[in-house]
């Protein structure tokens, strides 16, 4: 976590436990962020005791109400087109997204470190070779690819996540690049080369540590754009297989009955989506704003 | 300025060549057999053996990528490819390329301008009005509201507007087939595409164009400015907005990418007859030409873009040469 104390000044080591407390009690006064935090943690515990929050099973068919049923105090979200709870089919969904978005994100991350920190600590021909590369996927319409993907590689978890590291990690890398080219004309690299530590150490124990400030705020907003992304895959049909609930093709299911009248089924995950990313916004707002302080 | 243009124009033509072979070649991995989703489940092994001879499906992959481009003989022994400007046969549509892609990118394209339109000047005037005073109300209205809209994905957005302005004011269509359906004018079918594009779209660059405009606020030439006894309103508009301009211009041409991704997503929620939905429709019968086509000219459009953007910004800015 960024430590806004120890960010700034570059050449100590982070002081982790305490940078940890010091992001939370700053954070305490950016409101945009706290909301966000707050909206983050409530999704984050919805899913963690979704089988005790959930009234019923969420592919289970409410044969007492029937299919289309609006909100009522047995269902308060009412039921779906197959008559399913869909309060419980959007708890459940939550571990789904909460489970794949950071994933993908830590994969992205991943890569984009080790191409970002390669090109812009050796510079010359592997930057060149490597932000080419990165410039070809970036320029590529970022859906396309997404489609192109899953559809040939088939839906599943693992695919989504192979998706969105390939498309998210050359973002990443361009912006661990220009980090990387600034904090390796720092002291420390100077004296960690002059100790003799190898050129790995440097990259990930000295810069890659360093440059962590910018890359939180990114990753969380990226968390959330990633969870838009299985939405949307969802949305398309290309996203994960039926019948576990997954929010996106919660909505695509019900998309057709909005029209006619029955708004609440698409709404409900529609709602839940956007807050989540609204959160995730929020808190990178947060963590921005109080990064920026000092 | 020559170099310039001859390099950028030697690295799209490269991104070009790439994309093509990746796409052709993620469609090799594909479970699809376009001869089977061509005749449909009835058609007998004999008549599926004959579709693939006829169309030289079992042709080698390199053989049929290069008959694609043109450098080899195709399927009818003539050399025609994209380099003779033949986009291929769809297996989908059963026609060539080049008979329906220019209706659909026609219609894709005035979606995303209409938004466009709408989008850059709104982006210009909260952007400037919430950058120019940092930390006040308006800037924290306008950031927040801007945070929530890039936040909610399109078709959430769709669906919200679906639900205020069709299901329950009935003063909007609800899809737009872009064609006379039940007495809606195509100019009432666009307003609900365009502003769901417009406030996905918007907020990145109220937040692009407000934090230019906080940093040009702190330069000592706009205090030079004050100090000369300017009105607030002159030094924002004289001062200020030319140089916060910059980077945000910038920004909206290279951000176009993003921005077909939104358009293809509004296509889908409002059955919009443009080139994204065709794309998908493309990708999942394994119709390969028609995705070859409209992946390339999403390529051609974003990096003539970048370009485009790269050039007006050292125009803009004189610190920055031509490299």
């Amino acid at each position: 976590m960024s430590a806004p104390t120890s960010a700034t000044s570059g050449g100590k080591k982070a002081k982790s436990q305490v940078g940890w407390w010091a992001t939370i009690r700053l954070l305490r006064e950016s409101p945009a962020g706290m909301v966000g935090a707050g909206i983050v943690v409530f999704w984050c515990l919805v899913a963690i005791f979704a089988p005790l929050l959930a009234p019923y099973a969420p592919n289970a068919n409410q044969f007492d109400v029937g299919p289309v049923a609006s909100p009522s105090f047995q269902h308060w979200l009412g039921t779906d087109d197959q008559a399913r709870d869909i309060l419980s089919r959007i708890i459940f969904g939550s571990r789904i997204v909460l489970t794949i978005a950071p994933l993908a994100t830590l994969c992205a991350y991943v890569v984009g470190c080790l191409i970002g920190l390669l090109a812009g600590y050796y510079r010359g021909w592997v930057d060149t070779l490597l932000m080419q590369v990165c410039n070809i996927i970036l320029s590529f319409p970022v859906l396309i690819l997404y489609v192109i993907i899953m559809v040939k590689f088939g839906p599943s978890a693992l695919n989504i996540i192979a998706a969105v590291t390939f498309v998210a990690s050359p973002q990443v890398a361009r912006l661990v690049r220009s980090q990387t080219l600034e904090l390796r004309e720092r002291e420390y690299v100077a004296a960690a080369k002059m100790r003799g530590e190898s050129a790995w150490y440097i990259m990930l124990v000295e810069i890659l540590p360093n440059a962590r400030g910018p890359l939180i705020v990114d990753a969380c907003l990226r968390t959330g754009y990633t969870a838009i992304t299985i939405g949307l895959l969802g949305f398309l049909g290309v996203g994960l297989r039926p019948p576990d609930p997954d929010w996106g093709g919660m909505i695509k299911d019900t998309y057709g009955f909005l029209l006619g009248g029955q708004v609440h089924m698409a709404l409900a995950p529609a709602f839940a989506l956007s807050s989540l990313v609204v959160g995730f916004s929020l808190l990178a707002d947060g963590l921005r704003e109080i990064s920026l302080r000092d | 300025m020559l170099k310039f243009f001859a390099k950028r124009f030697g690295i799209l033509l490269f991104t070009l060549l790439v994309v093509s072979f990746l796409v052709f070649l993620t469609f090799e991995f594909s479970p699809t057999d376009i001869a089977r989703s061509a005749l449909g489940q009835f058609a007998t092994d004999k008549q599926l053996e004959l579709y693939r001879i006829e169309h030289c499906l079992q042709w080698p992959f390199l053989h049929r990528y290069l008959s694609w481009l043109g450098l080899a003989p195709n399927c009818a022994g003539e050399i025609n490819g994209i380099f003779q400007g033949y986009f291929g046969y769809s297996y989908q549509y059963r026609t060539d390329v080049d008979v329906f892609i220019w209706d659909r990118l026609g219609n894709s394209a005035v979606l995303a301008l209409v938004a466009f339109a709408v989008i850059a000047p709104l982006s210009i005037i909260l952007g400037v009005a919430a950058g120019m005073r940092e930390g006040s109300t308006l800037d924290r209205l306008v950031s927040l509201f801007s945070t929530i809209t890039t936040s909610v994905p399109e078709f959430g957005t769709g669906a919200i507007l679906l639900t205020i302005f069709v299901v329950w004011l009935k003063v909007l269509p609800g899809t737009a087939p872009l064609e006379d359906s039940g007495g809606w004018s195509i100019a009432s079918q666009m307003v609900l595409p365009v502003a769901t594009l417009t406030a996905y779209y918007l907020g990145y660059l109220v937040r692009m164009v407000r934090a230019s405009m906080v940093e040009v606020m702190t330069r000592p030439y706009i205090r030079t400015a004050v100090l000369k006894g300017l009105t607030f309103q002159a030094v924002v508009i004289k001062h200020a907005m030319r140089n916060a301009l910059i980077t945000p211009f910038t920004a909206i041409l290279l951000q176009l990418n993003f921005l077909f991704t939104s358009v293809v997503v509004v296509e889908a929620v409002f059955g919009f007859p443009g080139f994204g939905r065709m794309l998908v429709q493309a990708s999942l019968r394994g119709d390969v030409a028609t995705v070859e086509a409209a992946s390339l000219f999403a390529v051609l459009v974003v990096v003539i873009s970048q370009v485009m953007g790269d050039f007006v910004y050292m125009l803009l800015n004189p610190r920055i040469r031509f490299a």
